[in-house]
């Protein structure tokens, strides 16, 4: 049986050798090396350390979403209503810290620290209700994510009657929208905290371990003994916090409370996951490649805009690029059967 | 039908007695693997040929290129001396080859009458001619002899109705050659015994059938020919009737193995460890059940599939939910509590499906094993994981439970099915466990990994391990329990000492109507 397969194999050595790093690695390697070659011939400023922080920076708002839509897709399902999220936490984050600020104009901090967790309580407040519509009434992930999609959206925009929120102090945009540490902008430091608690939590603890179980086969992991309704709860109130967090950051950045922030971020979300080998069945994918998407998309939007390819058109290559993830998935699989390990 | 021990590949015969259906140096391939090795195959009008084998031994390999499901990297197929190319199950079943494989190919959404027109369905004048498709349904299962109304929808039969729906649409062009995939496997015995009427009259027809299957009862009874598969290779073709049990075993495993069963000298049963008082549960799947099992005894639950002596003890686990009565482990009542709560106590129950209960296809074996042991040693400090421990762990069980191929990070779905049994089993190995409870634990395995697991449970009974065995094979409750009760709708019908079992007496209460 060995001869044969070694008698078979070099006719293809550098098809099965790339075959064989696709089915390790997935998409996303591929891909990274193509936009890196493509932009650097489309735009000389693409390849610069300047641009390469910049894409980072920018990136990080979408990465933090993408951890927690990670753990949705992980446990089987997903959540829509991440960009609703983003924009609830802006709107009431904005408005209490705007409040607080004007009522205690010397304890800048305090209200800093009020207004983040007033935001971030507002957006973890609509994943307990999909939580809750998972976990214990066995409705479907798409439709109490899409349900509660629109509840924060008209919420958000009731609040604010659909202006954007003045009136934080200057101090909370200076630090967490633009402030820079050692040469590396301050989001980027929140993101790495995020994603070293995160990756301790998902593989060093048995709770994390939880998450792919429950993905893996909901049936299985009960009959093991791990609480799945907990689990699905915490999942959506877990990803709520994240995408919370990521709507904070960009309120700072923006310096304004925004209802409509956010909109594409359920889309992007996923494609980064997916394009990161996260499978939509469930149960399979790592927080590592989950970052790389997330930069991925974030260089792919960077170089499209040096490249001066307009706004509408990148909504489309992004479409694409999730579609064609998706596809290079199934036919990974189709691969895996062959190859095995 | 008296040339056992002779290759088929030898056997030049004349035209008069052609096969109707013949695979020559059939060969399949995959980056890696040889699934198949120049397997030689040949089934006759009106026979029912066996292909026998360990799981992985190329059984599912052979019959999915037979039935067009896949395509050989090398070798021929003829039907009735012609050269055949098969691209597709269409293809097949075009010239009268029909499978029906364990997964079904129904729509459980649409009728009876609509799955059996699938794909084919008559038209009149572009629209579909419902009063024919009707006309024809009835027809197909009047010829069968099936029971069933053209018009119910099919997620609402039973599996094995079900069945029927999946061999009646076998019907629909003319059928020639017929293969099935261990159609019994979720069958009660009366079921199987209408699929085996059925066979009989497929066969007097000049049908041919290609029968896989596990149980040895099975082949008894209806087999004509065996071909046996090893590691993909053909090994011989033997007559049904003048081979031994052994004998198979011998020629499936390539050694000589006794019996399959172990010796079951268990010592004197000790404390008790589980108590089911009155036990009824929602819906009436168990009714005013009341069992005891105690240390080191190995006690067995027999009936027929849906006669509750597996929701019994889903309940008592935890994962079904109790009307009344009460379950105690080691004097403590545990009526209602979760699985999280039995496992803690020292109670673990393994299900009978393992794709669909079980286990987690797409992880790996070390994952799946410690899946329910992770908030303790030597798998985590109740906090965090150790993830070198719980390495070192798996890999031992993996040498003691005989894991082939031995690799604990390779996904489970690439092993065969005995090997992700052996997966499942392992779990009762992380931790202490009091009582064990075994759900149907060797159905779709081979005889060799049975052996391995029949041992194993004995083993643990030795250890003073409180073991029940859920079983619907009958053989396995009669030697391998020290007393059993026997379930019928619900209730518990009898309960056999030693002494008492015996094919007869357990039979007797499969039926039976409120006799206790």
């Amino acid at each position: 049986m060995a001869g044969k397969t070694a008698i078979a194999r070099p006719s293809s050595g550098a098809g099965d050798i790339v075959k064989r790093l696709f089915v390790k690695l997935g998409i996303l390697p591929f891909l990274l090396v193509v936009a890196l070659v493509v932009f650097t011939l489309m735009s000389d400023n693409f390849l610069t350390p300047r641009n390469l922080m910049n894409v980072l920076r920018q990136s990080v708002y979408l990465m933090i979403v993408s951890m927690g839509q990670m753990l949705a897709l992980l446990t089987g399902g997903f959540d829509l209503s991440v960009g609703t999220i983003l924009a609830l936490s802006s709107v009431v984050g904005a408005m209490a810290m705007a409040a607080f600020a004007a009522a205690f104009p010397d304890m800048i901090g305090l209200a800093i620290a009020l207004g983040c967790f007033a935001g971030i309580a507002a957006g973890v407040s609509i994943g307990v209700m999909n939580g809750i519509g998972v976990a214990f009434f066995n409705v479907s992930p798409f439709m109490m994510s899409l349900g509660m999609a629109s509840v924060g959206f008209g919420i958000a925009l009731y609040l604010t009657g659909g202006v954007p929120v003045y009136g934080m102090p200057m101090e909370f945009g200076n630090i967490f929208g633009f402030g820079v540490f050692l040469g590396i902008p301050a989001p980027v430091y929140v993101a790495a905290l995020l994603i070293a608690a995160l990756y301790a939590f998902l593989y060093r603890t048995p709770q994390g371990r939880y998450f792919y179980a429950v993905g893996g086969n909901l049936k299985a992991a009960s009959l093991s003994g791990i609480n799945t309704a907990g689990t699905l709860f915490f999942t959506y109130v877990l990803c709520a916090f994240f995408a919370a967090v990521a709507g904070m950051l960009l309120t700072a950045r923006l310096d304004t409370g925004e209802a409509n922030i956010g909109s594409a971020m359920p889309l992007e979300s996923i494609a980064a996951c997916v394009i990161a080998g996260v499978s939509l069945r469930g149960g399979v994918g790592r927080l590592e490649n989950v970052i790389l998407g997330a930069l991925f998309i974030g260089l792919v939007q960077n170089g499209m805009n040096l490249a001066r390819i307009e706004s509408y058109l990148q909504t489309v290559v992004l479409g694409a690029l999730l579609i064609l993830a998706v596809i290079a998935d199934q036919i990974r699989l189709r691969y895996v059967a062959s190859l095995k390990d | 039908m008296s040339n056992r021990q002779t290759p088929a590949q030898d056997r030049m015969q004349p035209a008069a007695a052609s096969p109707l259906l013949e695979a020559k140096n059939l060969t399949k391939e995959y980056p890696g693997v040889t699934a198949l090795d120049q397997v030689n195959f040949e089934l006759r009008p009106g026979e029912v040929h066996v292909v026998f084998g360990e799981n992985g031994a190329g059984k599912s390999t052979l019959i999915s290129i037979l039935a067009g499901a896949n395509q050989p990297t090398a070798g021929e197929i003829f039907l009735r001396g012609e050269a055949q190319q098969l691209h597709s199950v269409h293809d097949a079943r075009e010239i009268g080859i029909s499978a029906v494989f364990q997964e079904f190919s129904l729509i459980p959404q649409m009728t009876v009458e609509e799955n059996l027109f699938l794909g084919g369905e008559p038209t009149n004048r572009g629209f579909i001619d419902k009063d024919r498709i009707r006309r024809e349904a009835r027809a197909i299962l009047d010829e069968l002899g099936f029971n069933l109304n053209p018009r119910q929808r099919v997620d609402h039969l039973t599996r094995a109705e079900q069945q029927m729906v999946e061999i009646a649409k076998a019907f629909r062009s003319d059928l020639s050659v017929l293969i099935l995939d261990e159609p019994t496997a979720s069958l009660t015995s009366h079921e199987t015994d209408h699929l085996f009427d059925l066979i009989a009259q497929l066969t007097k027809r000049g049908v041919g059938i290609v029968y896989i299957t596990h149980r040895m009862a099975e082949i008894r009874r209806i087999g004509d020919r065996i071909t046996v598969l090893r590691d993909g290779r053909y090994i011989d073709t033997v007559d049904a009737r003048a081979t031994s049990e052994d004998d198979l075993v011998r020629l499936m495993t390539g050694r000589v193995v006794g019996s399959i069963f172990p010796e079951l000298d268990l010592g004197e049963p000790g404390r008790q460890v589980l108590q089911v008082k009155d036990l009824s549960t929602a819906g009436d799947a168990v009714r005013a059940a009341s069992v005891e099992v105690r240390a080191g005894e190995i006690v067995g639950m027999a009936g027929l599939v849906g006669s509750g002596k597996s929701e019994l003890l889903q309940a008592c686990f935890g994962a079904l939910q109790i009307e009344s009565g009460s379950v105690q482990l080691n004097g403590a009542d545990i009526t209602g509590k979760p699985p999280r709560h039995s496992i803690r106590a020292g109670f673990l129950y393994l299900p009978a499906d393992r794709r669909k209960e079980g286990l987690m296809m797409m992880r790996s074996v070390r994952e799946n094993v410690s899946l329910a042991s992770l908030d303790i040693a030597p798998f985590s400090n109740g906090l965090w994981m150790d993830r070198s421990g719980e390495a070192r762990a798996v890999s031992g069980l993996a040498e003691r439970l005989n894991l082939s191929p031995p690799r604990i990070e390779r996904a489970v779905d690439h092993f065969s099915g005995g090997n992700q049994q052996k997966a499942m089993l392992a779990r009762s190995l992380t931790r202490s466990y009091d009582l064990i409870v075994f759900d149907e634990p060797t159905v779709g395995v081979d005889v060799g990994t049975r052996a391995s697991i029949y041992e194993f449970i004995v083993e643990l009974a030795k250890q003073g391990t409180a073991i029940v065995l859920i079983s619907s094979d009958l053989p396995e409750v009669l030697h391998l329990t020290s007393r059993a009760y026997v379930f019928y709708r619900g209730r518990i019908q009898a309960e056999l000492t030693a002494g008492q079992l015996t094919e007869e007496n357990v039979l007797a209460h499969f039926f039976e109507r409120e006799a206790a």
